[in-house]
């Protein structure tokens, strides 16, 4: 069969942000109007992975003029096929605005958010078809594989990502080709290959992103890998919650069966790989290695100790190697392009790009990828926009719950593994929050603690008892009833469960307290000695509210809102809120059309 | 009256029958493929000590079957693959998926990830708690809705964020709340 040559082709991200936000309908609106308007041979119409611009989401690009329409919807595309794709008339409306010219930008290109960032993981997300193959071997795909397999042997493939100087992209940054080189050195029958895709650290997309975007790239990386450490059997071991991800991954491993590049004699250089999926169950401790193998056995996900490790004694016992999503996803990479290539982009000890997901108090939520040594102030405030509202930064929260929250003094921080571990936070999986003014560091620590006590799989003490004895201290402070030394208690508790956790998920449970104790510390002192919330999050510590008389307009709007009748008019129709009864809920200032309450 | 023995076991096996398909899938091969397979080398598969691990994925497919795990599947499970029903108990409530109470016939998941968190998720739980009755991890008495919260669901972009079955709804405030209940 011949594929029909087609003169534009419109590309509808259909990532989890676009298609929540009404992608779906979208493409079948656009395959109307196009069938509509008889242009059902010219144009074709492809679904692609996410283009990290969640923000402006759903996202709709028509090539090969590469115009880049945002916020698209349904009632937009009668127009957009009649005056761009009928009558090669860009839709200015459509267009992205930059935020402070308002000046329209037609092309990917232009825009600030892409144009700092430099995808290699992401080459392909929101550029191919994830469900057909052939794009991404259009693109490259499986030559990497191709070459590994039949003019490299394991050795070779190993020096080369060494070279590279990779780092796992999960969390801890341990090099990638030594991790590859311990296991291809232990001597078994059976060797088994892992991809963690159990993507848990709330914040954090970039890992579900590329599988439902290039789902090819993770298992041409893990190919490679297997080859490499000489493993015939592998697992991917994803999040049940990330159903988009699964099916696409799920249609990818069949095509790749189906065109030879998994089963038996690929290439045919006799080498036979195998892959399997297997759901998670819901638990963050899972993320854990040796957790994790424990949950493919089919057992409760809990830690064992290390050594020995999972490179020596992994699953069932057998020697296998765990990498994470990003890190597979550079793999291609670096075979194809070569070591130099890529150590060439990024740090001296942190070489590549890594992809960050940005959310928060933030204008371009999204997805990006930067080289690493990119300061925070050029992803936060150049690629992210800066922050909503006219609030000032507050704080940058990097690496989930296992991370800290870096100040405004460290903005120019350049980011890599070992810089972030200097000022008390960590890369983690490469989540990246923003918090401004209005956001209260000691109810941020409390609730990444409250997730991970949650979490805590309860096996080893100090993480069991301990998180939970410091959301006890945390819970206090916020509840007002806070007492002097919950300061010195939390970190002599936070040091404690560092130091003798038995996994990562202890021993970094305290990072985000005792980073915001260590940069925030009069924030807790506040809530601690004066019982006052600065941020004014924390209700009980609030302060109560109180109505302005020259704004007053005596609608009444705040004594119908208010829960506990607190507010009540006087003779001179002027409202007043009385203290005693007053909890702070912030009904009243919600319901006021004038602004006129307060909160003192 | 005459005993019901007999009819209360024709009924356990009728109700099983959805859970016997779902384990066919799961056969271990029988001996003569054993002996077979052990001559390729091919072993790890028949291991008594793997059978365990399609646990998971069994009680995964059980409960999408039967909408939780009731006590006689989970023994059912733990007699085909040779495990205690302890063993089964463990697993089961080790992973938040697994649930041993009948659930509603909708799964609200309220986001509670850092981004959700910081743009107001906890006012769209609020809302729904008090719209529909129950608390966070709770079921409505008519089983029409079950209210649960997770951690994120990765859709940070749309924050704040729910999930009603596999549908995402983004960007919410608490007043649009009651309307996409209506939806149900």
């Amino acid at each position: 069969m011949k594929d029909a040559v087609y003169r534009s082709h419109v590309l509808v991200c259909t990532g989890t942000g676009c298609s929540s936000a009404g992608a779906d309908s979208l493409q079948v609106e656009l395959e109307d109007q196009i069938a509509q308007h008889d242009l059902t041979d010219e144009i074709k119409v492809i679904e692609t992975g996410c283009h990290g611009f969640c923000e402006k989401g759903p996202i709709v690009v028509v090539y090969p003029e590469g115009v880049f329409y945002c916020e698209v919807g349904k009632k937009d595309i009668a127009e957009l096929v009649e005056e761009h794709l009928l009558k090669g008339r860009v839709l200015e409306d459509l267009l992205y605005r930059e935020p402070v010219t308002e000046e329209q930008i037609p092309s990917y290109h232009d825009i600030d958010f892409y144009k700092k960032q430099q995808r290699i993981v992401l080459a392909n997300c929101g550029k191919i078809d994830p469900e057909n193959i052939d794009e991404y071997i259009a693109n490259n795909g499986y030559e990497a594989a191709g070459i590994a397999l039949t003019k490299m042997d394991p050795g070779e493939v190993i020096s080369e990502v060494k070279n590279s100087g990779l780092r796992g992209r999960g969390g801890g940054g341990f090099p990638t080709g030594n991790k590859w080189e311990f296991a291809y050195n232990t001597k078994s029958d059976k060797k088994y290959i892992v991809c963690n895709a159990d993507e848990g650290d709330p914040g954090a997309f970039m890992d579900r992103s590329i599988l439902e975007g290039d789902p090819h790239r993770i298992i041409e990386g893990m190919l490679i890998g297997a080859y490499a450490i000489g493993a015939d059997e592998g697992y991917i071991y994803i999040r049940a919650e990330y159903p988009l991800a699964i099916k696409r991954l799920e249609k990818a491993l069949s095509q790749a069966r189906e065109y030879g590049f998994l089963g038996s004699d690929i290439f045919g250089s006799g080498f036979d790989f195998e892959l399997h999926i297997k759901k998670g169950a819901g638990a963050f401790v899972c993320g854990e290695e040796t957790a994790l193998m424990a949950s493919i056995e089919g057992k409760r996900g809990m830690p064992s100790p290390r050594p020995p490790y999972p490179a020596q004694k992994g699953l069932w016992d057998k020697p296998t190697n765990i990498n994470n999503v990003e890190t597979f996803a550079n793999i291609p990479y670096i075979i194809y392009k070569g070591a130099e290539s890529f150590n060439s982009i990024g740090t001296e000890n942190s070489t590549g790009t890594k992809v960050f997901a940005l959310t928060g108090k933030i204008k371009n939520t999204g997805l990006l990828e930067v080289p690493m040594g990119t300061t925070l102030r050029e992803v936060i405030f150049d690629i992210g926009g800066g922050l909503t509202g006219d609030n000032e930064f507050k704080a940058v929260q990097t690496g989930g719950p296992s991370g800290g929250c870096i100040p405004a003094g460290y903005l120019d921080l350049e980011i890599d593994y070992d810089s972030l571990l200097e000022v008390g936070s960590m890369m983690g999986s490469g989540g990246m929050v923003v918090m401004d003014e209005d956001t209260c560091m000691v109810d941020v620590a409390r609730f990444f603690l409250d997730f991970t006590q949650s979490e805590s799989c309860g096996k080893c003490t100090p993480c069991r008892e301990g998180t939970k004895r410091m959301l006890e201290v945390l819970e206090r402070i916020c509840g007002g009833k806070g007492a002097s030394g919950d300061i010195e208690l939390l970190e002599e508790l936070g040091n404690h469960i560092k130091d003798t956790s038995l996994c990562g998920l202890g021993q970094s449970a305290p990072n985000p307290i005792l980073s915001t104790i260590n940069y925030f510390r009069e924030e807790y002192e506040a809530h601690i000695e004066d019982k006052y919330c600065p941020a004014g999050v924390c209700p009980e510590l609030a302060g109560a509210y109180m109505i302005d008389e020259e704004g007053c307009v005596a609608c009444g709007q705040c004594a119908r809102a208010c829960p506990v009748d607190a507010v009540s008019v006087q003779d001179n129709e002027i409202y007043v809120i009385d203290e005693d009864l007053c909890i702070s809920c912030g009904a009243c200032e919600e319901a006021c059309p004038v602004d006129a309450v307060t909160q003192g | 009256m005459a005993c019901q023995c007999d009819n209360e076991k024709k009924n356990i096996e009728k109700y099983l029958q959805p859970l016997e398909e779902i384990l066919n899938n799961y056969q271990v091969p029988a001996e003569s493929d054993i002996d077979l397979k052990k001559k390729k080398k091919k072993d790890s598969e028949i291991d008594p000590l793997t059978k365990k691990k399609f646990l998971i994925p069994v009680l995964q497919e059980a409960q999408d079957e039967y909408g939780y795990l009731p006590e006689e599947v989970l023994k059912r499970i733990a007699d085909f693959l040779e495990l205690s029903l302890s063993e089964v108990y463990g697993v089961v409530t080790f992973y938040t998926q697994f649930h041993l109470q009948p659930r509603g016939k909708n799964i609200i998941r309220i986001c509670m990830g850092t981004a959700c968190h910081v743009r107001g998720g906890s006012q769209i739980l609020n809302e729904m708690e008090e719209q529909l009755g129950i608390s966070s991890g709770e079921t409505t008495d008519n089983l029409k809705f079950t209210l649960e919260t997770v951690a994120c669901i990765g859709a940070c972009g749309l924050a704040p964020v729910i999930m009603i079955n596999d549908g995402t709804y983004g960007r919410l405030t608490p007043d649009k709340v009651p309307e996409i209940l209506n939806e149900y």
